[in-house]
C-alpha cells in the first residue's frame, strides 16, 4: 500500500511539474504547480513528517501558489513573446542538459554513501518525539544560529524593497491624524444666518 | 550553554544591532539627513570591532552553536581585513554619495549588515551557516548595486547580479545537498571525518564540483566572471570598491575554509579544479582588459586576474598556501582601496568620469596624486620594489613548493601580459599628449589621505609587511593541520 501511495504521488509530483513548465496558458501552470505541490505534501505524510506536509499545504499552496495566481493575473506579461524569445536559446540549452543529465546517470549510477552517514542522518531527530517538538527542538536549540541569521536575510529584503521601490511622492494629500484631531470647531466652521430668497 | 556560545559571536552581534538600532533612529528622526553621521559611526564602530577582534582570542579556537561557528585565528585575521576595508570604504563614499543624492540612511546600514554575513562567513562551520551568511552578504550586496535607482546601468547592475547570483546559490546549494547525502551530516567537522574513512567517492566529488562552481561565482573566477565588469560600471563608484575589497576577502576565506575544514583529506581532487580556475582567471584578467577604455570596467578585469593569483596559493593546498593567499589579498584590498580613490577623484566640474584617456598628462594637474597611482599601479602589475610583487611573489612560490611547476611559469606570463594595461595608464598620465582641458583639481579630502596611505604602504610595507606575514602565518597554522 506505501509503495503503491508513494508511486502514485511520485508521478504526479512530476506530471505537475511538468505541465507546469510547458502549458501555454500561465493560470494553467499555477494550477500544474498546485497540483504538484499537494502531491509532495502526500510524499512527507508518507515519510512520516506530517507536519511539515501540512505546512506545505498551507504555505506553498495556500499563500504562496494563490499569490502567483493573482500576480500572473494581474501583470500584462506576454507569456507567449517570452517563450520565442526562449526558443531561440532551446537547441542549446538542450544540448547542455543532455550532457548533464548523462553526467547525472553516471554519477547516481555509482552513488554510495559513507559508512556513518546513515546514524548521522537518524541521530538529527529523536523519534520518540512528535514531528512539531522535534522540529521545535531543531530550529529554536540546534540552529538558533541559522534561525536568527534567516531573520536577518529576510530584514534585508524588506529593506532593499523599500530602499528601491519607495518614492515619496509630493503630490498626494496625506492624512494627518494629529492636525485633524487638533482642529477647533470654532475654525473650522462658519455660522452664517441665510435670508430666504438669497444666496451667500 | 547558549550564553557562552553568544558571547563568542558577539562583534557580530555588536554590529547587527547597531544597524537595527540605526535603521530605527533614523526613520523616526530626519531620515537621509541622518545619513551622514550614520556613515561616520558605521565605520568608527567597525574600525573598533576589527580592533577587538584582533585583540581577542590570543590564537585559541572557539567553536558555537555546535560546530556551526568558528571563531579561529584564521576567521579573525579574515574579520579585521573585512571590518576595515568595509569601514575605509564607507569614509571615502560620503561625499561622493552626497554630491550624488544618493547618501541614504539604508546604505551605512546594508554595508553593515553585508559585513556581519561576511563575518558569519569566514566562521561558517556547517554548510548552512555558509549558505545563510553568504546570502545575508549578497542581498545586501544586490540592493547597493542598484542604489542608483533611476538609472539603467545601475538597476541593470543590480538586475544581473541578483540573478547570477541566485543562479550560483542554487548551484552551491545542489552540490551542498549532495555532499550531504553523501556523508549524511553538513558539519564540516563531520564530513572531512566521512571523507577520511570513505575515500573520495563519486557523489562527494560531484557535489564538491557543484559548491566549487557557486563559490567561483562569488569571487568572480573564470568562467564564472561575466557579471563582474557590468556590476562594477553599474553601480555607484564607491560602491564598486566595496565589491573589490571586503566581499573578496570574505569569499576568498570561505573558499579556504570550505576546502580545508570540510575537504582537507581529498586535496588533490580539488586542487587540480581551483588551480584551472586559478589559470584562467589570469588569463583572462589580463587579456580582456587590454581593450577597456573604461577605469572600472578595466579594474573589473584586474581584479578578476588577481583573484586567479589568490586561488593560486589555495590550490598548493598547503598551510604556505594559505598563508600566501591570506598575504596576498590583504595586499590587493589595500591597493584596491588606494586604486579606487583616486577613480572617486577623478571629476571634470564635479561629474565623475571614467575614461582613462581623460588622464592624458595628468602629471601636470595633479603631480603628487600622479605619483600616488604610479605606485599603486606600479604594484597591481607586481613590478619589484612594491609590495604587489611580494603577494605574487608569495602565491608563485606556494605554487612552486606544492609541484605546480608550470601553474606558476604561467602566473608570471599572465602578469607580464597585465602588466600592459597598467602601465599604458602611467604612459597616458606621464607622456601622454597636451590636452586643454583637464581633469578636476578639487581638495579631495578623505580620498586623498586614503589614496596616499594607500601607495605609502605598497612603499614602506616593503620592510617587514608591518607584520601581517607572520599574523597569516599563524592563522594559515589555525586552519590547515
Amino acid at each position: 500500500m506505501t509503495v503503491f501511495s508513494f508511486y502514485l504521488f511520485a508521478i504526479s509530483v512530476i506530471t505537475g511539474g511538468l505541465f507546469t513548465v510547458i502549458s501555454r496558458n500561465p493560470v494553467h501552470s499555477v494550477l500544474w504547480l498546485i497540483l504538484s505541490f499537494l502531491s509532495a505534501a502526500g510524499l512527507f505524510v508518507l515519510l512520516g513528517a506530517e507536519f511539515v506536509a501540512m505546512l506545505l499545504v498551507i504555505v506553498y499552496v495556500g499563500a504562496v501558489a494563490v499569490l502567483f495566481l493573482f500576480v500572473v493575473m494581474m501583470l500584462d506579461v506576454d507569456f507567449a513573446e517570452l517563450k520565442a524569445e526562449m526558443a531561440r536559446y532551446m537547441p542549446l540549452a538542450l544540448l547542455i542538459a543532455l550532457v548533464i543529465l548523462m553526467q547525472f546517470v553516471m554519477a547516481f549510477g555509482a552513488w554510495e554513501q559513507s559508512a556513518a552517514a546513515e546514524s548521522l542522518r537518524a541521530n538529527a531527530i529523536d523519534p520518540a518525539r512528535f514531528n512539531t517538538e522535534a522540529l521545535g527542538l531543531l530550529l529554536y536549540d540546534r540552529y538558533f544560529l541559522l534561525f536568527q541569521l534567516a531573520g536577518l536575510i529576510l530584514l534585508v529584503a524588506m529593506i532593499g524593497a523599500i530602499v528601491l521601490t519607495l518614492r515619496h511622492r509630493k503630490d498626494v494629500k496625506r492624512q494627518d491624524v494629529v492636525a485633524q484631531m487638533m482642529r477647533d470647531p470654532a475654525k473650522a466652521m462658519e455660522l452664517r444666518d441665510v435670508k430666504s430668497g438669497q444666496g451667500l | 550553554m547558549i550564553s557562552a556560545d553568544l558571547n563568542i559571536i558577539l562583534p557580530e552581534i555588536v554590529l547587527a544591532v547597531f544597524a537595527l538600532l540605526g535603521l530605527l533612529a533614523a526613520v523616526y528622526t530626519n531620515k537621509d539627513g541622518a545619513a551622514g553621521v550614520l556613515v561616520w559611526l558605521t565605520a568608527a564602530l567597525m574600525v573598533l570591532l576589527a580592533g577587538w577582534v584582533a585583540m581577542s582570542g590570543d590564537g585559541s579556537t572557539n567553536i558555537a552553536f555546535h560546530g556551526m561557528f568558528i571563531d579561529d585565528g584564521f576567521a579573525r585575521f579574515a574579520k579585521v581585513a573585512i571590518l576595515l576595508s568595509a569601514a575605509a570604504v564607507l569614509v571615502m563614499s560620503k561625499s561622493y554619495m552626497s554630491l550624488r543624492g544618493l547618501l541614504r540612511f539604508e546604505y551605512p546600514m546594508l554595508v553593515a549588515l553585508a559585513v556581519v554575513g561576511m563575518m558569519m562567513m569566514v566562521s561558517a562551520g556547517d554548510l548552512m551557516a555558509l549558505y545563510m551568511g553568504l546570502e545575508l552578504q549578497s542581498l545586501a550586496l544586490y540592493v547597493v548595486a542598484s542604489l542608483r535607482r533611476d538609472s539603467v546601468k545601475s538597476t541593470e547592475a543590480g538586475l544581473k547580479y541578483f540573478v547570477l547570483g541566485a543562479l550560483s546559490s542554487g548551484l552551491l546549494l545542489y552540490g551542498a545537498s549532495l555532499v550531504y547525502g553523501y556523508a549524511g551530516t553538513t558539519l564540516f567537522a563531520g564530513i572531512i571525518t566521512t571523507a577520511q574513512t570513505g575515500g573520495a567517492s563519486l557523489g562527494l566529488l560531484f557535489g564538491l564540483v557543484f559548491l566549487i562552481s557557486g563559490l567561483a561565482f562569488k569571487v568572480s573566477a573564470v568562467p564564472f566572471h561575466m557579471w563582474t565588469p557590468d556590476v562594477y560600471e553599474g553601480a555607484p563608484t564607491p560602491i564598486a570598491a566595496f565589491f573589490a575589497t571586503a566581499p573578496k576577502m570574505a569569499a576568498m576565506a570561505l573558499f579556504a575554509r570550505v576546502m580545508h575544514d570540510a575537504f582537507g583529506q581529498i586535496v588533490s581532487d580539488w586542487s587540480q579544479i581551483v588551480a584551472l580556475l586559478s589559470l584562467l582567471s589570469m588569463f583572462l584578467g589580463g587579456v580582456a582588459a587590454i581593450g577597456q577604455t573604461n577605469i572600472k570596467r578595466l579594474m573589473a578585469f584586474s581584479s578578476i586576474a588577481h583573484m586567479g593569483y589568490a586561488l593560486m596559493g589555495l590550490a598548493a593546498g598547503t598551510a604556505f598556501g594559505v598563508q600566501a593567499m591570506l598575504v596576498y589579498m590583504a595586499i590587493y584590498v589595500t591597493m584596491n582601496l588606494g586604486t579606487f580613490a583616486f577613480i572617486l577623484l577623478m571629476q571634470k566640474d564635479g561629474a565623475p568620469i571614467t575614461d582613462i584617456t581623460s588622464l592624458h598628462m595628468y602629471v601636470k594637474a595633479a603631480p603628487g596624486r600622479a605619483l600616488a597611482m604610479l605606485v599603486l599601479l606600479f604594484s597591481l602589475a607586481g613590478v619589484p620594489p612594491m609590495l604587489g610583487f611580494f603577494g605574487k611573489f608569495y602565491v608563485l612560490r606556494a605554487a612552486y613548493d606544492a609541484g605546480m611547476t608550470w601553474l606558476a611559469v604561467a602566473g608570471v606570463i599572465a602578469s607580464v601580459i597585465g602588466a600592459y594595461y597598467y602601465l599604458r595608464i602611467v604612459f597616458y598620465m606621464y607622456f601622454g599628449e597636451e590636452r586643454s582641458e583637464s581633469l578636476d583639481n578639487q581638495n579631495g579630502g578623505v580620498l586623498t589621505v586614503v589614496l596616499m596611505a594607500s601607495a605609502l604602504i605598497m612603499v614602506v610595507g616593503v620592510a617587514n609587511m608591518f607584520g601581517v606575514e607572520s599574523m597569516a602565518a599563524a592563522a594559515a597554522a589555525s586552519l590547515v593541520n
